[in-house]
């Protein structure tokens, strides 16, 4: 699962862009009003400076003609930068407000988006794709969007904003110097793209190496206890210094780049001042002619280089470098952002299960020897089947009368796992499969539900090919015990209604007893409300196995696949749940899948399986007389005396 | 004070980068500070019309001035980079450390998944926080006071607008804090329940797609993920007030120097106050205010990671609850084991003892199966043995010495455990047989792999002993999987060997060869086995009945069939219908 982890996809153009749109189109109005906002902002904090030169004037007048003569105008000039400040306050408040609520919704909107697309995706998705790694999109590539929406973007637009205003400040003051500060940000843009670049690749690097470690840790905790009955501590600590020393080094690295780049732009920033300076210096003493937008638009005439034009061009120059390298520590998180988004469009954009079903289970009622559909629950479920060939509806009585003919399938093209399968299971038998683990067993169920789609032959239930029939509805007539037993956060009662969401206390409680489960239930701290958490962890296998017995009982279904159902279950008990076992079973089409051979011995027919084929078929006195493999992994135990 | 005093030991060789990378940053702070003031000088000069001389020269101060800045700014970013992820370095290992130290009673506190989120986005917060404490817990307090001193010198009257705003702005950002970080608290706390849910419905979503529960699942989701962003938003809201605040200040205190300082320097005639120091006044204004606010944001990050420190020390003080005794003894002298008046329990408080009044002698080179039901205490049994647990009470001898005395490797050594719940490591066959013996040739190999029935079928793959096994085992079949343990044991050439069910997915007759080579191949190691099938055990010299800890019944086949209830109904359990079918 390892290599899985690192086979990441190429990071594709133009995710960014899908993530952003996506964004502006669910929270148009909001985004508009935080664009507004932000202008407002912006221009409140580019306006101020130009005040303070007006403000210094007054100074000047008041020094030369005494306080009274500028009281007056100083105050006005107060007032008039307050309200405007004040402007900038409300919008700084209403935007940084609207955008934690709109990046909030967002990656909330994000989040269930991928987990009801997850929902409908094949099981193959999960059987190819390692755990970790779905898991991963939910919190890490969520929080490289979050990042990006709550406060890159934000920041860039009003970075953006300003750096305009200043470019068309500095226009406005002096173009030939304008130009100096042109060449040093093309300078301050390239030194961001090398080292901001090389620290956003280790950062990458660093990604990687987290997960190999997450890896390793999660692979060596799992088999802690191993670990310790072998005395391998030492060998373990040797292994994991390795990765651990490799993810120190690309964090080094990437932290390095990322540290020094703010004092090297700062310091262009200081560089670019001096420049500026004693360009400006030039100029004055030369006294040359100055160019300038506001001239050549005509707004005032024509005239030389002065201090006038110097010092405020200064003071814009430095504030101008404070905003291009205030940027360029976005860098960082704009890369990771790219990579987090790409993963996700990835996963919204994966194929969900196909379903073309048509047919679907109804409730039912017989009158007259017709069964008719109902609304309310009798009990008794249809199969309603439309004809598009002549617009006419039937209906079936479910049954679970189950049959596969020359049934082939693999996993994958190249490896065909079925051959030739061929089977029928009447309504209320029992079928066993027996054979060796990786004879094809589990896969046979696999293909009934339809998880996985057979490439070729058929499979009837109650006469209708289950690739007409909704899956969801299939599904529903399928009750389905596993061998890996997944239990909820949640009580126990909640686990067992699981299978069926409207059932009563009682009626839980009566498919725990059925299951046996309902001593070990009463025994636990709360009974029936125990919090069950981490898959079950405070019980063991066997209890959990008998809780997922009870949780399809509850379901009631005509057709149960008990796959390894028990397998864990001490075989004393595991005779207690059979008397409950085969009360469930009776009158049900029963698949059971099972290596303990007593638990399949009064199965109707058994099915031996190897490498893909049924070998022998018949019930048990049947293959015991045929003396077969049946007959050798029955005596097996006897066979040695 | 506990969780720093544990997590500094963790800084050890980057001591050095450590101290150098805040020192250097002091310097970068005072060349910081005193570039305004050539600035200032230089745009004087220009004013009054200078030389050109005259603003080469104060150029250069200037250009030198940077050079030194970016070359203190870079070295300090290289050597706190260094130091943090250093650091980092050295918790992880500290704490994977710590873990392998863990007896089994210690590992059963921490769950997998919380144990690698401490090595891993624990260990990062932390990390983080060093690095801000490294790089500006010395800058933004050496920044705030310069400025503070250089405002005062300029003007001590208009300090005092000082004194209104920074406590404004204290305040302002406490409250925000204050109510913020409870907050985030329990959001984080939704927030895993959040990651927990989707990693159930990853596991399990087979049960869900059986159940047909996929529009339950996304309901659930929805809440949940309603629930965190709702929490998220809340907080989120109170810290958005930051900025406004942080310019609101920056503001009132600019306006309160224009108008208090147009009006002093008007009626001191410039004297009290001039216009460049005007200036500089909102320049050093500025900069307290920026300081403050780097400060709350290191305070704010340390509180969040506040949490993370403290899951880590509790990782790395957990004290083991096994330890090797002072005076080991570092030999077992055969494969005899003695259970006296023994009882156990997991945890102190439990109800219920998982097992007590054991009294048991096992000889050397004798077979024992062990059966019982589920939860009767056969594997709390066996891990006494080789002490993957401690007994509550009694005492466990092998080979005639108590396990405690024994040193811990040597004792696991000879006492060879194949668990219930095993695993195999990724790597190929060779590397996960090699954990049994490092030194392993292919030759011994392939001998505990016959005796295991391993051999067979591992020739069957195409890279034979050299294939590769992925994380879990998930490309062999359980059955495979349990052998392949059971050959891992054997290469240790053990004393004793304890097999926890581990022939539960292998059939019947392979378990029976597998038997009959032990049997033949080492009829000198003592060999314990827990099954569920009697057949695993019926030829065992002696079967160990087990119900609810304590011990029903011992004996062998024939006279457990007429002693023990349990054990004949367990029997007639599993060979009902070979005779007479129902």
């Amino acid at each position: 699962m390892n290599n899985m982890k690192n086979k990441r996809p190429p990071m594709k153009k133009g995710v960014l862009s899908r993530i952003l749109k996506m964004l502006f189109k669910s929270y148009k109005w909001q985004m508009v009003a935080v664009t507004a906002c932000i202008v407002l902002v912006s221009v409140a904090s580019t306006i101020a400076p130009l005040f303070m030169e007006t403000f210094i004037g007054y100074i000047g007048e008041g020094l030369e003609n005494g306080i009274d003569a500028v009281f007056s105008k100083i105050v006005k000039a107060i007032l008039l930068m307050l309200s405007i400040y004040a402007v900038g306050w409300v919008s700084s408040f209403v935007y940084t407000r609207i955008m934690a609520i709109v990046s909030q919704s967002f990656l909330n909107d994000i989040r269930k988006k991928m987990f009801d697309k997850m929902q409908g995706f094949p099981v193959r998705y999960f059987d190819t794709n390692a755990h970790g790694d779905i898991m991963s999109h939910y919190t890490n590539d969520v929080d490289t969007i979050r990042e990006l929406v709550s406060g890159t973007l934000p920041h860039l637009i009003q970075s953006a904003l300003i750096v305009t205003f200043l470019v068309i400040n500095m226009l406005n003051l002096s173009v030939w110097m304008t130009l100096i500060v042109a060449f040093a940000s093309i300078a301050m843009v390239l030194v961001a793209k090398t080292i901001g670049g090389a620290s956003a690749k280790n950062f990458m690097k660093m990604q990687k190496s987290i997960a190999k470690t997450e890896g390793f840790v999660e692979e060596m905790m799992k088999g802690q206890k191993v670990v310790k009955v072998f005395c391998h501590e030492k060998e373990s600590i040797e292994d994991f210094d390795k990765i651990n020393g490799e993810l120190c080094q690309n964090a080094t690295q990437a932290n390095r780049f990322a540290n020094i780049l703010m004092p090297i732009m700062g310091n262009i920033g200081n560089i670019l001042y001096v420049i500026v300076a004693f360009v400006g210096g030039v100029l004055i003493i030369n006294e040359i002619p100055n160019l300038s937008l506001r001239m050549l638009l005509g707004i005032v005439p024509a005239s030389v280089v002065g201090i006038g034009v110097v010092l405020p061009f200064l003071n814009a120059s430095k504030q101008f470098t404070n905003n291009i390298s205030q940027v360029s520590q976005q860098i960082n998180a704009v890369v990771m952002a790219m990579a987090g988004s790409s993963r996700v469009l990835e996963l919204l954009d994966t194929e969900p299960e196909i379903d073309n079903g048509y047919v679907t289970l109804v409730n039912a009622m017989e009158i007259d020897g017709k069964i008719v559909e109902c609304e309310e629950r009798t009990g008794m479920w249809a199969w309603k089947h439309p004809h598009s060939a002549d617009g006419s509806v039937t209906y079936t009585k479910l049954r679970g009368d189950v049959r596969i003919e020359n049934m082939d399938f693999g996993y994958v093209p190249e490896k065909t796992v079925l051959h030739d399968i061929t089977l029928y299971a009447e309504p209320g038998q029992k079928v066993a499969f027996v054979g060796a683990t990786g004879a094809g067993k589990t896969t046979i169920t696999n293909l009934i539900n339809r998880f996985y789609d057979i490439d070729d032959g058929k499979i009837r239930y109650d006469g209708i090919n289950i690739n007409k029939i909704k899956k969801a509805d299939l599904r529903r007539s399928l009750g389905v015990v596993l061998q890996d037993v997944n239990l909820f956060t949640g009580t126990v009662m909640e686990n067992i209604r699981y299978g069926k969401l409207d059932a009563t206390d009682e009626e839980c409680i009566a498919a725990a007893k059925l299951a046996n489960a309902h001593d070990f239930i009463t025994r636990l701290p709360d009974g029936y409300n125990t919090l069950l958490t981490s898959n079950g962890a405070n019980l063991s296998q066997g209890q959990r196995q008998l809780l997922s017995i009870a949780r399809a009982a509850v379901a009631d279904p005509p057709v149960m696949i008990l796959d390894e159902a028990t397998s864990s279950i001490d075989t004393r008990t595991e005779a207690l749940v059979s008397r409950g076992m085969d009360a469930l079973m009776k009158g049900r089409t029963v698949f059971v899948i099972a290596h303990r051979l007593s638990t399949v011995r009064n199965s109707d027919v058994i099915m031996v399986l190897e490498n893909g084929r049924i070998i022998e078929r018949g019930n048990h006195e049947k293959l015991v007389a045929e003396k077969g493999k049946y007959y050798q992994l029955y005596t097996g135990a006897f066979e040695l005396e | 004070m506990q969780i720093i005093r544990t997590l500094a030991k963790c800084v050890r060789e980057y001591k050095k980068p450590a101290i150098l990378a805040p020192v250097i940053i002091a310097g970068e702070v005072a060349i910081e500070c005193f570039i305004p003031f050539v600035t200032a000088e230089l745009v004087r000069n220009i004013e009054n019309k200078c030389e050109l001389s005259v603003i080469v020269k104060y150029g250069l101060i200037l250009l030198l001035l940077a050079a030194a800045s970016l070359t203190c700014g870079a070295l300090a970013g290289h050597f706190a980079a260094i130091a943090s992820c250093g650091f980092a370095k050295n918790v992880r290992h500290d704490a994977y450390c710590a873990i392998q130290n863990y007896s089994f009673a210690n590992m059963d506190k921490f769950s997998t998944a919380g144990l690698v989120t401490r090595l891993t986005t624990d260990v990062t917060y932390v990390q983080m926080s060093f690095m801000m404490i490294i790089r500006t817990a010395i800058r933004s307090p050496m920044m705030i006071i310069f400025a503070l001193v250089m405002a005062i010198s300029i003007s001590p009257k208009m300090s005092l607008a000082f004194t209104v705003v920074i406590p404004v702005l204290a305040v302002g950002l406490w409250l925000i804090f204050k109510y913020a970080h409870p907050i985030f608290k329990t959001v984080f706390k939704k927030y895993d329940n959040l990651n927990n849910s989707v990693e159930e419905n990853v596991s399990g979503m087979r049960v869900v797609k059986s159940f047909v529960r996929e529009d339950y699942e996304r309901e659930k989701f929805k809440k949940a993920s309603d629930d965190v962003a709702d929490g998220f938003t809340r907080a989120e809201k109170i810290l958005a007030l930051n900025s406004p605040i942080m310019q609101f200040c920056f503001n009132a205190l600019m306006l309160m120097v224009c108008f208090f300082g147009s009006q002093l320097i008007i009626k001191s005639n410039a004297t009290d106050l001039d216009v460049p120091g005007f200036s500089a006044l909102l320049t050093y204004g500025a900069q307290v205010l920026m300081s403050l606010m780097m400060l709350s944001m290191i305070i704010v990050t340390l509180t969040l990671s506040a949490e993370s420190a403290s899951r880590l020390t509790e990782l790395l003080d957990e004290v083991s609850a096994i330890q090797n005794p002072t005076h080991p003894v570092t030999e077992v002298r055969d494969g005899s084991i003695l259970f006296d008046k023994v009882s156990f329990s997991y945890s102190e408080n439990a109800e219920k003892k998982s097992l007590s009044g054991i009294d048991l002698f096992i000889a050397s080179g004798e077979t024992v199966g062990i059966v019982g039901g589920t939860g009767s205490g056969k594997t709390s049994l066996i891990q006494l043995i080789s002490r993957l647990y401690d007994v509550t009470e009694g005492s466990v001898k092998v080979g005639g010495v108590d396990v405690r005395e024994y040193d811990i490797e040597t004792l696991r050594n000879e006492v060879s455990v194949v668990l219930q719940k095993n695993v195999l490591f990724s790597g190929t066959i060779k590397d996960n047989l090699r954990w049994g013996d490092a030194n392993a040739t292919d030759e011994d190999m392939i001998r505990v792999c016959k005796l295991a029935e391993a051999h067979e079928f591992i020739e069957t793959f195409p890279d034979k002993y050299d294939t590769y096994i992925t994380q879990g085992g998930t490309n062999v079949s359980g059955g495979q999987k349990q052998r392949l343990c059971i050959a891992r044991a054997l290469l240790k050439k053990p004393k004793i060997l304890i097999l926890d069910d581990s022939t539960s997915a292998v059939d019947t007759k392979t378990d029976a060869l597998i038997r009959r080579a032990f049997a033949e191949e080492i009829p000198d190691t003592t060999k314990i086995i827990i099954a569920q099938r009697i057949s695993s055990v019926e030829h065992a010299d002696k079967i160990i009945v087990l119900d609810g800890g304590s011990i029903e019944s011992v004996g062998n086949h024939e006279e457990l069939l007429k002693i023990s209830p349990i054990y004949k109904e367990i029997y007639e359990s599993q060979t009902k219908g070979a005779s007479d079918d129902e």
